[in-house]
């Protein structure tokens, strides 16, 4: 059974059919140890094309709204982070983004 | 249309676009996150997509294979929407008894009769070309008001890389093994969209994960079409196209600049390409990124570019335009 459980359950602790009562419940999931790259926006270099979050197959990259000014005094309403709990290394997003603006950068411990 | 009911159903106003620009795709993450599909993966962002489409009025079917196994290890569910899994084969029969059960809770009084809520019913290749094929065509014939989906990776990917009958010519698989005898695939991919045409469903469509917004709207159509309708999916899996997972979007734009994979609408028997590529790129540049087609030698290369050649004079006399110029070597 899942391994953020710990234990199996028993049959009188399942819902009657299987159903799962908690839709999304995968997201509690910590899928980090699946990369050995991670990564990087540099959100100066960040033109916010949207073509990171569109492309992450696992949902990683996150809009979030707030107005971010660059030093070159570009003012975007948008910023692009990833959600390294979920992010499982995969590069498109790196591949994918027109500007370079996005480094895999290895995992060290 | 020329023959009136000729089509099982109808297709929807397809003059107007509703996802014109990137930022008219809806934020809202109905696949959750934390779910076990291979880094990389090209179904996992189709099926992204594909919830951002269609939201939450929706019952998704989905048969045995890859995103069905790593999206609901029990007791987890990536799904954030009604979702059912039955077995290989019945996607498409599951999918039209939810279907009359919808129409039949309206007719009592249980459901709003007004209540817009439609089935999805969704496979992979072999759930569809091979093993699903006669569910597929019962729902197809009937005229049921289902929207299916068919993911392409070109292999039983779940098992382990077996041929489909959507396998392409000179892929290695598990089972089309690269020896003295055999040299891949020696078959060719089966033609899913003619058998919808034959089916005479009223919306059917090719996509690729590579253009987002044509993938999308396609989604958004066939899915408010009234009666059956059908979009195909090309979808790169890094591990059995051994590819590097960061190549997934690179190979599937490639599929379709060098006219391997063409993105079509068929909207009452009437076919469009979506994305036309003036300038084609040679087959060579696809193929050689993946390890699947490494044993080609210069003769298969330009054999597969002869078929495809003769494929894109196909479709560009079925069309009616030249929708896939030449191919311009760079
Ligand atoms: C009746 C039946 N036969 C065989 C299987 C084993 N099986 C599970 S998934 C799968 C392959 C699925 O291939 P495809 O539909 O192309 O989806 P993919 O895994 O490639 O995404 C097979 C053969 C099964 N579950 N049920
Ligand atoms: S590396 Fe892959 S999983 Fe991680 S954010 Fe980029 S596209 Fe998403
Ligand atoms: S692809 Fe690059 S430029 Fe576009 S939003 Fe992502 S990081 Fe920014
Ligand atoms: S094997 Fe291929 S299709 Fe299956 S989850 Fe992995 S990448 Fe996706
Ligand atoms: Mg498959």
């Amino acid at each position: 059974m899942s391994e953020s459980q710990g234990r199996l359950l028993g049959w009188r602790e399942i819902p009657i059919g299987g159903i799962v009562q908690e839709p999304g419940n995968t997201a509690k999931n910590d899928m980090s140890a699946w990369r050995t790259f991670k990564p990087v926006i540099d959100q100066e270099k960040c033109v916010r094309c949207r073509l990171c979050w569109i492309f992450c197959p696992d949902a990683a990259i996150i809009e979030v709204e707030g107005e971010y000014r660059t030093k070159s005094g570009r003012v975007y309403k948008v910023s692009y982070h990833v959600d390294y709990q979920h992010c499982k290394g995969c590069g498109i997003c790196a591949n994918e983004c027109p500007v370079k603006a996005i480094k895999m950068v290895e995992e060290v411990r | 249309m020329v023959y009136y009911a000729y089509f099982q159903g109808k297709a929807p106003d397809v003059t107007k676009k509703r996802f014109k620009t990137v930022w008219d795709i809806p934020k809202e993450e109905l696949l959750a996150p934390g779910h076990r599909m291979c880094q990389g993966c090209g179904a996992a962002i189709v099926f992204r997509h594909l919830l951002k489409a269609v939201g939450k009025d929706v019952v998704i079917v989905q048969a045995t294979g890859c995103v069905e196994v790593t999206t609901t290890v029990f007791p987890e569910t990536a799904w954030r929407v009604p979702y059912i899994h039955v077995a290989f084969e019945n996607a498409a029969s599951v999918a039209s008894g939810i279907a009359a059960a919808i129409k039949a809770l309206k007719r009592k009084g249980v459901l709003p009769p007004d209540k817009k809520v439609k089935v999805v019913a969704t496979a992979g290749d072999g759930g569809t070309f091979d093993i699903g094929m006669q569910a597929l065509s019962g729902m197809l014939e009937r005229g049921d008001d289902v929207m299916y989906v068919v993911y392409d990776n070109e292999a039983y990917m779940n098992t382990g890389i077996q041929r489909s009958s959507a396998t392409p010519w000179g892929a290695w698989t598990t089972t089309t093994p690269v020896g003295k005898r055999w040299r891949g695939e020696w078959r060719w991919k089966k033609d899913i969209v003619g058998i919808a045409l034959a089916h005479r469903v009223p919306y059917i469509a090719t996509a690729n994960p590579a253009y987002p917004l044509d993938l999308i709207e396609k989604f958004r159509r066939a899915f408010e079409t009234e009666g059956p309708s059908l979009v195909h999916v090309l979808s790169p899996c890094p591990p059995g196209w051994r590819i590097p997972p960061d190549k997934t979007i690179e190979v599937a734009k490639l599929a379709t600049l060098t006219g391997m994979w063409v993105n079509l609408e068929i909207v009452e028997g009437q076919p469009r390409v979506t994305v036309k590529v003036p300038k084609r790129k040679p087959v060579k540049v696809y193929l050689k990124m993946q390890g699947r087609f490494r044993h080609l030698r210069d003769e298969d290369i330009a054999f597969i570019q002869k078929v495809v050649d003769a494929e894109v004079e196909r479709i560009n006399k079925w069309v009616g335009e030249e929708a896939i110029g030449p191919v311009v070597e760079e």
